[in-house]
């Protein structure tokens, strides 16, 4: 699937990275201020600082691939994915995958070893309503890869 | 919980990175729904799924209420050589599906 390169498949990408690294960028002041009590805090803030601890995420590496606009909610395709080696020295342990207006922001957690090769999953997700999807990524040395990229939902999942 | 379907490439060689894709059919109840009486539909998840190859544990997901019904997921494996893959889904109250599936390792 994601081996067929259309060029707006490539676009796609180029929008990710792009993503990643002004979602990283806007996010890095914010984490010291949550550090602080904010009672106010959303639950997927609080959650990003559960995954993080103390670390800094990086941007880079790290993507999302799922489309701009969803027009069902209930069943949003996605794969995340890191361009990491996958040696026992050095892999990709997890990618986390947050949304951040569902009920609950807890979305899937996927545990890689260096057995995959690759540091790629692929699933179907439910939006609520249009929001931004955060993908925490955790390396075998420790080191946070973190991306944020915004999905409008044309009809909202989760609804009963 | 049922239906588990895998799919493999028809053949690999050792040393491939090949995709593996899995689905099964759950409703994937959120917990976060009302009946037409108003009270709340108890959550029902598939909320664990694990891949194993000749034993060991290879790839492994958590999964949550904003995982869509009939969960499909897929992961990547690079061929160590011959062997079988055993996926297990764990749903909540414990229940399990286990699917097994051999590769098809070619020289």
């Amino acid at each position: 699937m994601t081996q067929i390169d259309s060029p707006s498949a490539l676009n796609r990408r180029q929008f990710a990275v792009t993503g990643a690294a002004a979602a990283a960028l806007a996010l890095l002041p914010a984490l010291p201020a949550l550090a602080q009590q904010q009672p106010e805090a959303k639950p997927w803030e609080e959650l990003v600082k559960k995954i993080l601890g103390d670390a800094k995420p990086v941007e880079g590496k790290l993507t999302i691939d799922m489309a701009e606009i969803a027009e069902n909610g209930n069943t949003v395709p996605f794969t995340v994915g890191v361009d990491n080696p996958m040696t026992d020295k050095d892999y990709v342990k997890a990618i986390h995958l947050i949304s951040s207006a569902n009920p609950r922001p807890e979305v899937a957690v996927f545990r890689f070893t260096p057995a995959t090769g690759v540091a790629k999953a692929e699933s179907r997700m439910r939006l609520v309503s249009t929001q931004d999807v955060i993908a925490i990524a955790e390396l075998s040395d420790g080191k946070f890869l973190m991306v944020r990229r915004p999905v409008k939902v044309t009809v909202g999942g989760c609804g009963g | 919980m049922q239906n588990p379907r895998v799919k493999l490439p028809e053949k690999a060689k050792a040393g491939d990175v090949i995709q593996v894709k899995t689905l099964i059919s759950h409703v994937m109840e959120t917990g976060q729904r009302k009946d037409a009486d108003g009270k709340t539909i108890p959550r029902k998840i598939i909320n664990a799924f694990s891949a194993k190859f000749a034993g060991q544990e290879v790839f492994s997901a958590e999964l949550f209420p904003g995982i869509s019904a009939n969960p499909y997921l897929s992961f990547y494996f690079k061929v160590p050589g011959p062997g079988e893959f055993e996926f297990t889904w764990v749903e909540d109250g414990g229940a399990q599906v286990v699917q097994k599936e051999k590769l098809n390792v070619v020289a």
